[in-house]
């Protein structure tokens, strides 16, 4: 019989308020976390917002030491995995550290730190030969990504299989759907899963600028992000980590643990095309999408909610428009579709983990989270987007896409656990 | 050969390598079986002012002739061997323009460690000399882990499942894996392995403070691991990319070559740092072992990870004692030859014990002479070791606690 795989735990550091709960109960008030960029002077570039996490590492329980040895992104992940565990009901004691996995998605690791510790060691980038003598006692630990699975594994205690998963945009979808196919193996019972990334220092939004991705409506940064909108005009940058308990399906019960939802199916492919252009027809994350509901057994009449990529570019927002009639049909009309990148921006590798998080509460509060800044629909993008307002609606099964720089498609459908037979 | 439990074997049907000693498999053959390194003083910057002077630089390698113009400029040197390294491994598996594929039934799942770093080094330099303006277009699609992967996509229309698993030295395993994973599922054909190159000044220094990196100055002499001298160990560049596929794809369109099927995989992390529980190196074999349903007295040969720092070594011999037996199995450490290679690491070390495979020849570990003896270790030193071989565990461990290992099986002749 298949293992199958379910939600008992979620930890959030999402823009705004840190926590599962602030993060929740803000997007479900339609609330936006973008704002013009407090982290550094933004004037020299060209888009100058991002959402920001309100996020203090020693507020959040970390120590002093774990503070200056952590990457910004490592501080989130692990905080968000300890919320995870701590809403688990999982007590690390009890827990089989073999039996207990990793996988962490991240599309640019440690960046800002690297950024940070650079600017010391070229004496502020004069130098191309940089001076070895001031590279900090943990600067390998952000050379490489792995560290944030590192530090997970640590905080969770697990020993068993770990990976650390980059598919630049995609990295979070795709880091909880490797975790799934190690469950469903058999290779863990429980699987620390989730993505992080902290990516708002001058080299990201430069290159963003380089590219003309993200928004410059730098006088409006509360309503900047405005995905399906007729005046959008870009991303807006967003820092943030959300980390799961997966947990195999008789594992959970045999314990009593709560379970928010079912990880019933999941796909991912490449458009081959190009590293940032969408071609419109949206054909490959439509095969993943079909690929992710045969798994879960789902018509496209089942599908209660669609959380999308909603990136707020002008490709993204008609590309996946395109995938959602492709693979649904009729059913893509009538299925509330939501992009709540309008409100915590896209946190690139993050985003993903965040999304699924996000569609596991739908599930469990039975609301749908709206798109905000949505108020001139763009006539080629003509679904439901659920604008403005969150709607209280049941939802018994939520489908997450991802879409990202490499030509990354992913889709992963959640389901209430019971709705769906065996 | 039949897959275990049933489900379909993923065997390799093509290589190709980029490393510090040879340029494609058969030029990095040849200098491995005749013994020839390629660690020497690093060339493409001034290290006379750091700690650490040598490295396993990839010199043969001109990416003009190798990679499209516009290309080049668009990627990082990881990316330059990546692609490189995929056409010679497609063309090695007579796949080089896909022919009888399917788009969505092949994909690229690359190994990765520190993405593109000295893309980086110059874009961080243009951003905090001359302004945000000067940063390169192609940043943030060059420097980022997924690059290689999706360039790879697209050069070759792969539209399967993609992916990209960054876990320092093990991504090399992690990664191939995967691809198994995903053959598995009913992709047919996965481009997979990995290829480093962060030996710019910044992507070298950042090394340096973990303390395993060597300080000496004599090539011979720098990387001696399981050797009583051993203190630290060189890093490299290069690599290795291969072509896995269902073993029913292969035979189906008659491939020339089948070189080996990747028969078991284990991967698990270490305890904290500070914890008296014991490492999960031996676990990561054993659940290979079980994975491949074979014994341990099945393995001919071993190739090691070999840190090249005493404590590390040590760790890893009582291992493999453990596992085998005091002196009872082949271990060969070719890496002497390469230096460690990051995600180019355990992916040339799985092309290397498959080429063993193939022509049963154990490669050597040139340079250690003085043995540890209390390891117990049969190291093939000087001079290849003849024999016949069926089954090869290849072991690799990634930088703060991931440890993988893997079981290779020759195909039937």
């Amino acid at each position: 019989m298949t293992r199958r795989t379910v939600i008992t735990g979620i930890g959030t550091v999402a823009p705004g308020e840190p926590g599962t709960k602030a993060f929740w109960d803000m997007i479900t008030r339609g609330q936006t976390a973008t704002r013009t960029i407090s982290f550094f002077d933004p004037a020299q570039f060209r888009s100058q917002m991002a959402a920001e996490c309100d996020f203090d590492p020693l507020t959040a329980g970390l120590t002093p030491q774990e503070a200056r040895r952590m990457d910004r992104a490592v501080q989130l992940a692990v905080v968000a995995a300890r919320e995870a565990i701590a809403d688990s009901g999982l007590v690390y004691e009890d827990g089989d550290p073999h039996r207990t996995g990793v996988s962490i998605g991240s599309a640019c690791g440690c960046t800002m730190g690297l950024e940070q510790e650079y600017r010391v060691v070229s004496n502020g980038g004069r130098d191309w030969v940089v001076d070895a003598s001031y590279a900090v006692p943990h600067l390998y630990g952000y050379h490489v990504p792995s560290t944030l699975t590192c530090e997970v594994a640590w905080a969770a205690g697990a020993e068993g299989p770990a990976a650390l998963i980059s598919t630049g945009c995609t990295s979070g979808i795709d880091a909880i759907g490797h975790a799934r196919q190690v469950l469903q193996e058999g290779g863990a019972d429980v699987i620390i899963a989730g993505a992080s990334d902290a990516p708002i220092s001058p080299i990201s939004v430069a290159c963003f600028d380089a590219i003309k991705a993200t928004s410059p409506m730098n006088d409006d940064p509360e309503h900047a992000s405005r995905p399906f909108d007729i005046s959008r005009q870009g991303f807006v940058l967003g820092e943030g980590a959300a980390v799961l308990v997966l947990e195999e399906l008789e594992h959970a019960r045999r314990r009593g643990a709560h379970v928010y939802a079912e990880i019933a199916g999941y796909g991912a492919r490449a458009n081959a095309t190009h590293m940032t252009g969408l071609k419109p027809d949206g054909r490959e994350m439509s095969v993943a999408i079909d690929t992710a509901m045969a798994e879960a057994r789902i018509g496209p009449d089942s599908v209660g909610y669609i959380n999308a990529h909603g990136s707020g570019t002008k490709q993204n927002d008609v590309h996946e428009t395109n995938a959602f009639k492709r693979s649904l049909g009729q059913h893509a009309y009538r299925i509330p579709v939501s992009s709540i990148k309008s409100m915590v921006g896209h946190s690139l590798g993050a985003i993903g983990a965040i999304e699924v998080a996000a569609c596991a509460l739908a599930i469990e509060t039975s609301v749908v989270p709206p798109t905000a800044n949505l108020h001139d629909g763009d006539p080629q993008c003509d679904l439901d987007y659920v604008p403005l307002e969150a709607r209280e609606q049941r939802v018994d099964s939520a489908l997450c896409v991802g879409s990202g720089f490499g030509g990354f498609q992913s889709a992963m459908l959640l389901t209430r656990t019971g709705a769906r037979s065996s | 050969m039949s897959a275990a439990g049933g489900q379909e074997a993923a065997v390799v049907t093509g290589i190709g390598v980029i490393a510090p000693n040879g340029t494609g498999t058969g030029a990095y053959w040849r200098a491995v079986l005749a013994g020839q390194p390629g660690i020497a003083p690093i060339r493409r910057f001034d290290a006379s002012s750091y700690p650490v002077r040598l490295a396993g630089e990839v010199t043969g390698f001109a990416p003009e002739q190798h990679v499209p113009g516009r290309l080049i400029a668009q990627t990082d040197r990881m990316t330059h061997f990546a692609l490189a390294a995929t056409d010679w491994a497609l063309a090695d598996a007579g796949a080089a323009d896909l022919a009888g594929f399917d788009d969505f039934d092949v994909s690229a799942i690359t190994a990765n460690s520190s993405g593109g770093f000295e893309y980086g080094q110059r874009e961080l330099a243009n951003l905090w000399t001359k302004g945000s303006r000067t940063v390169s277009a192609y940043q943030s699609i060059a420097w980022f882990y997924a690059a290689s992967t999706g360039q790879i996509s697209i050069r070759h229309g792969l539209r399967g499942p993609c992916g990209v698993v960054a876990t320092e030295q093990a991504s090399g395993i992690d990664a191939t894996a995967q691809a198994r994973r995903v053959v598995r599922s009913g992709t047919r054909l996965v481009v997979t392995g990995g290829t480093d190159a962060s030996l710019c000044p910044w992507g070298f220094i950042t090394q340096l403070p973990t303390g395993r990196l060597s300080q000496s100055d004599d090539p011979a002499r720098a990387y001696l691991p399981f050797d009583a001298a051993a203190g630290g160990f060189i890093p490299g560049e290069g690599g290795a990319m291969f072509v896995v596929e269902s073993e029913t794809s292969a035979l189906a369109r008659g491939v020339e070559t089948i070189y080996g099927e990747i028969a078991g995989y284990g991967a698990t992390f270490d305890p904290p740092p500070g914890s008296a529980r014991p490492a999960g190196l031996r676990r990561a074999i054993d659940i290979a072992l079980d994975d491949a349903r074979v014994a341990a007295r099945d393995v001919d040969v071993v190739f090691a990870d070999a840190m090249g720092v005493p404590e590390l070594d040590a760790a890893e011999a009582r291992t493999l004692t453990e596992v085998f037996g005091p002196r009872a199995v082949p271990v060969a450490v070719p890496k002497t030859m390469t230096g460690r290679l990051y995600a180019g690491g355990a992916s040339l070390d799985i092309a290397t014990a498959l080429l063993s495979l193939r022509d049963g020849v154990i490669p050597p570990a040139v340079n250690i002479t003085s043995p540890v003896a209390g390891y117990e270790l049969d190291l093939i030193l000087d001079s290849p070791r003849p024999e016949p071989l069926r089954t090869a565990l290849v072991v690799s461990r990634g930088y703060g606690g991931f440890n993988a290992a893997l079981v290779l099986r020759r195909a039937r002749p």
